[in-house]
């Protein structure tokens, strides 16, 4: 067992219950020990920020400080919502980046008797942690049932992956981890150019229209790729897409069906973590009927379809172009 | 060349000092005095076409001082901090950040033309100042009531979707321990925010 500091964020005990409890069922089996931050407080999402800057970092920077505290021996800090992820390194930097500005954020946590070192921990995303720590070898070996037939739409958002402030993934546009974990389950990855495009974040609160059109074009992407499930790391992204899905659907008269579950969940579901029933239904768009596309077997591959070439034209070939002789002066 | 013609122009540039204003809000780190107007902002946007200028022309017309204008536009209240512009811009300008600064500015004077987006930020932010967690139920019913009347039949079977799955909590979240020191915390960051 590993041990790591863990930040759940807000949505883990809500909205992404379902994250929160497959997390729970695959942490021991992947070998990871997730020691819950006591005592954290929002990250203040993508809302404080846009309000006032050093209270926003303020803010942020109290987990920070409480996770440096009791960091004994790991100072890796998980976090499993994107926009935790994303807010808690931003902090990190801004205060690695900048003394002054550190000195200012350390200045508003002494008046709550704390103080952060820029740096003093490492904050890291959960798929970061699974692919990178854990290994995609051991994910592997701990894969009792092969998900041999289920497309899957690997869908990261995009908080994740941009801006990468510690350079962690592959890309910050077109990043792999996602896809190779979801091969190594056995899966069928469905190659989803949107993978990292936005899921319209607080737009379904203030701008509904905005975020419908992006809801959208990420359904039909999907559905059009053939995938049976989208597989999201992101709170926000699976609210977004799974919840408001049917008024996206009145609002343009349209009639996707298209289910997006955690990366965790799938992980347990390949793990044959029991009773595997108990890792699906809180979505709105049930994905229960998609996992009866679940085969034992890999499905043989489509025999390679036979290249029909078109006739020879009868009569004499085209005339070929004839080189010069050499020797007249081009030595 | 003399030294004289190498001078800047006597006559002050009238933007400077509202350029300056939103570089001293964003961070030096956002880099903003850096773009060269090459408009693969606006380019890589998911939400461009429905701003009123694209972020390339805004950074344009902060440098040209157009204070109100910019203060009043819609393209900070838009943005959705996908941070595509900001990892492609190739002077490494911190789109999102400027963004983030002109909403703060513009909350500040009351000069945004939608009060939605800002009354759902406050919102939040109160919540996380009460409870030290966020409220989802409490946060989005006043949303809904006060600015969506007319989305609440559209909304109904998905709001009661999320309570029969058990992912929307009507009480509110319980308040975080530290949640004197957190105030402690903020009141001194703000005031120290009000200084600088």
């Amino acid at each position: 067992m590993t041990r790591y500091l863990y930040y759940p964020g807000c949505s883990m005990e809500s909205n992404a219950r379902a994250y929160r409890d497959s997390l729970a069922a695959i942490a021991g089996p992947l070998g990871i020990d997730l020691r819950e931050i006591d005592d954290w407080n929002c990250c203040g999402a993508t809302e404080y920020l846009g309000l006032s800057r050093l209270p926003a970092y303020a803010l942020i920077a109290r987990n920070l400080a409480l996770a440096e505290q009791v960091r004994d021996g790991s100072e890796v800090l998980v976090a499993s919502c994107s926009a935790c992820f994303l807010n808690l390194s931003k902090a990190n930097h801004a205060m690695a980046e900048s003394a002054a500005f550190s000195a200012q954020v350390n200045e508003a946590l002494a008046a709550g008797g704390l103080h952060y070192t820029p740096d003093a921990v490492k904050v890291r995303h959960l798929l970061d942690v699974i692919v990178r720590e854990v290994g995609l070898d051991a994910v592997r070996r701990r894969v009792t049932r092969r998900l041999c037939g289920l497309k899957l739409a690997p869908y990261l958002g995009c908080m994740v992956p941009r801006p990468d402030y510690d350079g962690r993934w592959t890309d910050r546009e077109r990043p792999s981890e996602l896809d190779r974990l979801l091969v190594a389950l056995g899966a069928e990855v469905v190659d989803y150019p949107l993978k990292t495009e936005c899921c319209g974040g607080h737009m379904t609160q203030i701008g509904p229209e905005t975020a419908f059109a992006m809801i959208r074009r990420l359904v039909d992407g999907a559905e059009r790729a053939d995938a049976d499930l989208m597989v999201t790391v992101c709170p926000m992204c699976q609210m977004n897409i799974d919840a408001f899905q049917q008024e996206m659907n009145a609002h343009f008269r349209t009639s996707y069906q298209m289910p997006i579950v955690f990366f965790t969940q799938v992980i347990r579901l390949a793990f044959g973590i029991a009773p595997e029933a108990l890792g699906f239904g809180r979505e709105l768009v049930d994905a229960r009927p998609a996992l009866a596309h679940i085969s034992d077997a890999p499905a043989p591959p489509p025999e390679p379809a036979r290249v029909r070439r078109p006739p020879r034209p009868k009569g004499p070939a085209l005339p070929m172009p004839v080189m010069p002789e050499r020797g007249d002066g081009a030595t | 060349m003399t030294q004289d013609q190498l001078a800047p122009p006597a006559v002050a540039d009238p933007g400077r000092g509202f350029l300056a204003e939103v570089v001293a809000r964003a961070g030096t780190a956002a880099r903003l005095e850096l773009c060269i107007q090459c408009g693969v902002c606006g380019g890589s946007c998911p939400s461009a076409d429905e701003m009123d200028q694209t972020p390339r022309t805004l950074f344009a017309m902060i440098r040209a001082g157009m204070r109100e204008h910019v203060l009043r536009s819609t393209t900070p209240w838009l943005c959705v901090s996908c941070y595509r512009c900001t990892v492609r811009c190739p002077q490494g300008v911190q789109v999102t950040d400027v963004m983030y600064a002109l909403k703060a500015m513009a909350v500040a004077q009351h000069t945004y033309l939608n009060a939605t987006a800002a009354d759902f930020s406050r919102a939040f932010v109160w919540n996380v100042e009460t409870f030290g967690r966020s409220f989802e139920a409490g946060l989005s019913a006043r949303h809904y009531l006060r600015h969506y009347l007319t989305r609440l039949p559209a909304v109904a079977p998905m709001g009661i979707g999320m309570l029969r799955s058990r992912r929307l909590r009507l009480l509110p979240p319980r308040r975080i321990r530290g949640i004197a020191d957190l105030r402690r915390i903020l009141v001194c960051a703000k005031a120290l925010e009000a200084a600088a």
